[in-house]
């Protein structure tokens, strides 16, 4: 069947309306992406004077350098936590939002708000609570016996940065986990309580199941943001610190450039984050379009 | 085996102005199949679920096999149940659908594969085991929904419209292979659809509801021909019973009927005759090939009065048929309380 075709009368007028998304995809991502393809296989001295090209150069010197390794690992620890303990949290959340009729809309609104906050002001505002000095998650911890300093010990950074990412996350987990299990006939869960299944049962053997699509497009989801759109709250909170323990590549990318001046080494970084968020992406539309699987 | 009884059960939902079902006492014998018939949200769901436990029961109490279940969860009730949608676990293949209940209450494993094995001969899918529910046809789907039901040897079944979302074909087909089924199992069933011809030709029992409440109880027979209300004299019998004043065919009313009575003949009930006393202005002929149903205008009366006649019978519209019916065929309603004179 062919499709019936609509034509515009002026020819101009779908060029002026898909201009403004073309500029703005040209001069925030393919210009700098290009830059960082461009940057990545030269050298560059500190005071900009000389830049010579140097190949893959600088992407052998990165997967040599013990430092860069090592960020690798933390990045993948951390998105791993991240990814985890949000949609674990969500899934709780939304597992009990599920069950709630009464003001269901009032909890659905209030579990989303978190969503719509800065991850910079995010990480600020779990830095105010976990600060060692005036904190009243440091101060509650304390009470328990736990002397919480995000600024000397790594795991207690890494743990505050987790919490500060995660938050945020869990409103938007919440809200794709709530839409899953609300898409299960609810004949399902009955056709289970009769065959004699608990509601604990139920959850494992049936919902959960069914869940899975979401699951799957949420741990992809989650990923990438952990390893893209966390920046703010790493610069906000630990700075990479204690040592190098919350130094995650999104933020070594940062710091190598604008600290370390190292503009040829930070392009090679940009580019491997590049092709891992494109593997992931791939990766995700690849399995939407074999969504309906069960 | 075993009966189901309610008594005086009610279910009023929060929020609510007027209950759903008011208050309503039904017993079913052990071995019965007992349909539910009524039009959309007459009760007829609500009820069939509060004896599953998928609602709760406002009032009154539920007895199957003499044990109160009111307070029991489905699983204990000792029932199972074929869905509207079938609500097959579509993760699971056939097999698994068909042992879930079975595992779920720590049944052997041998003794799993056995039922399930003679439950799919029974309903002709050996061969399909191993498929998940979206590779089945719709019939298929509803066979092994019940299917589900049966591996458990439950104490009653449910019902609730297992054909509606079959195409009409099949839905006869199936019709006929669970009233076999449930013939052979003779367990205890009840059935709710809202489509009368299904209900006639599954019931023992039939009953007939309406806003909450029961209109009549009996074998389909009976309220085929003693409908007890004129909301049954309506629903029950296709095309429905034609309702006349006393005023439009004088001569078939009793004597002794009153002035705001109604009389009822069923289309069927309509006989061509020379000299019969209704005398119907043909219309539309609906030829259906072993009968034509024929809708005609009685002079004075705004609604069609509808016969139904054997194909032989000639007819025409525009043409002026006389019918007579027969006395057993002519039923007495009040047109105030809506209940069935004499």
């Amino acid at each position: 069947m062919r499709t019936k075709k609509v034509t515009f009368r002026h020819r101009w007028l779908p060029y002026a309306l898909v201009a403004p998304q073309i500029v703005i995809t040209l001069v925030f991502f393919i210009w700098p992406a290009s830059q960082a393809l461009y940057q990545s296989v030269l050298r560059q001295d500190a005071f900009g004077l000389r830049t010579e090209f140097v190949g893959l150069a600088n992407f052998a010197r990165l997967f040599a350098d013990p430092l860069y390794l090592e960020s690798f690992f933390t990045t993948v620890w951390f998105s791993a936590l991240v990814a985890g303990s949000s949609m674990l949290v969500a899934l709780v959340l939304a597992v009990m939002a599920d069950r709630v009729i009464r003001q269901a809309t009032t909890y659905r609104t209030l579990l989303i708000w978190p969503y719509a906050v800065a991850p910079a002001i995010a990480g600020v505002l779990w830095w105010f609570l976990f600060n060692p000095t005036i904190g009243i998650l440091a101060y509650a911890l304390e009470a328990l016996g736990y002397d919480w300093n995000h600024y000397q010990d790594g795991t207690d950074a890494m743990t505050m940065i987790v919490i500060a990412a995660a938050w945020r996350q869990v409103a938007y987990n919440f809200l794709f986990f709530l839409a899953g299990l609300q898409a299960i006939p609810k004949s399902l869960t009955e056709a289970a309580a009769i065959d004699g299944a608990g509601p604990v049962k139920r959850f494992v053997t049936i919902q959960l199941p069914l869940l899975s699509p979401t699951v799957f497009f949420l741990i992809v989801v989650n990923v990438v943001y952990a390893f893209f759109e966390t920046f703010g709250i790493v610069h906000a909170t630990t700075a990479g610190g204690p040592g190098n323990d919350t130094v995650i590549l999104v933020y070594k990318v940062w710091r190598d450039a604008f600290e370390g001046l190292n503009l040829g080494s930070s392009a090679a970084q940009s580019v491997i984050l590049m092709a891992i968020v494109i593997a992931l992406t791939a990766i995700q539309f690849r399995y939407i379009e074999r969504r309906v699987e069960y | 085996m075993s009966d189901i009884s309610l008594r005086d059960v009610r279910k009023v939902y929060s929020g609510a102005e007027a209950p759903t079902i008011p208050g309503l006492s039904l017993e079913i014998v052990s071995g019965e199949l007992c349909v539910l018939v009524g039009p959309s949200g007459c009760g007829k769901s609500t009820l069939l679920r509060m004896v599953a436990g998928l609602e709760e029961v406002s009032d009154g109490e539920i007895a199957i096999a003499g044990r109160r279940v009111n307070d029991l969860e489905p699983a204990e009730r000792d029932i199972s149940m074929v869905f509207q949608n079938y609500a097959l676990y579509p993760h699971m293949t056939v097999f698994n659908n068909m042992a879930y209940g079975l595992k779920n209450r720590g049944m052997p494993k041998d003794e799993i594969r056995r039922r399930v094995d003679e439950a799919a001969v029974m309903l002709g899918l050996d061969g399909f085991l191993a498929r998940r529910p979206r590779e089945l046809s719709g019939g298929q789907r509803q066979r092994v929904a019940m299917g589900r039901a049966i591996v458990r040897e439950p104490a009653a079944f449910l019902f609730d419209e297992p054909l509606s979302n079959l195409d009409a074909k099949l839905r006869v087909k199936t019709r006929v292979e669970i009233r076999d089924l449930q013939q052979r199992l003779r367990t205890t069933s009840i059935y709710v659809t809202h489509d009368q011809q299904e209900a006639m030709t599954l019931a023992d029992k039939l009953v007939v509801m309406n806003a909450g409440q029961i209109e009549q109880i009996g074998t389909p027979i009976e309220v085929y021909e003693r409908p007890a209300s004129l909301f049954v004299a309506g629903f029950i019998g296709s095309p429905p019973m034609n309702l006349l004043p006393p005023s439009a065919v004088p001569s078939l009313a009793p004597a002794s009927a009153p002035e705001h009575a109604l009389i009822g003949i069923r289309p069927e009930s309509m006989v061509p005759a020379d000299d019969g006393p209704i005398a119907l202005d043909v219309r539309v002929v609906e030829r259906l090939g072993a009968t034509s149903t024929i809708h005609g205008r009685l002079p004075g009366l705004e609604s069609d009065v509808i016969a139904s006649v054997p194909s032989t019978v000639p007819a025409d519209p525009g043409r002026t048929m006389r019918f007579s019916s027969p006395g057993d065929g002519v039923h007495l309603f009040d047109g105030r309380t809506g209940r069935r004179l004499g």
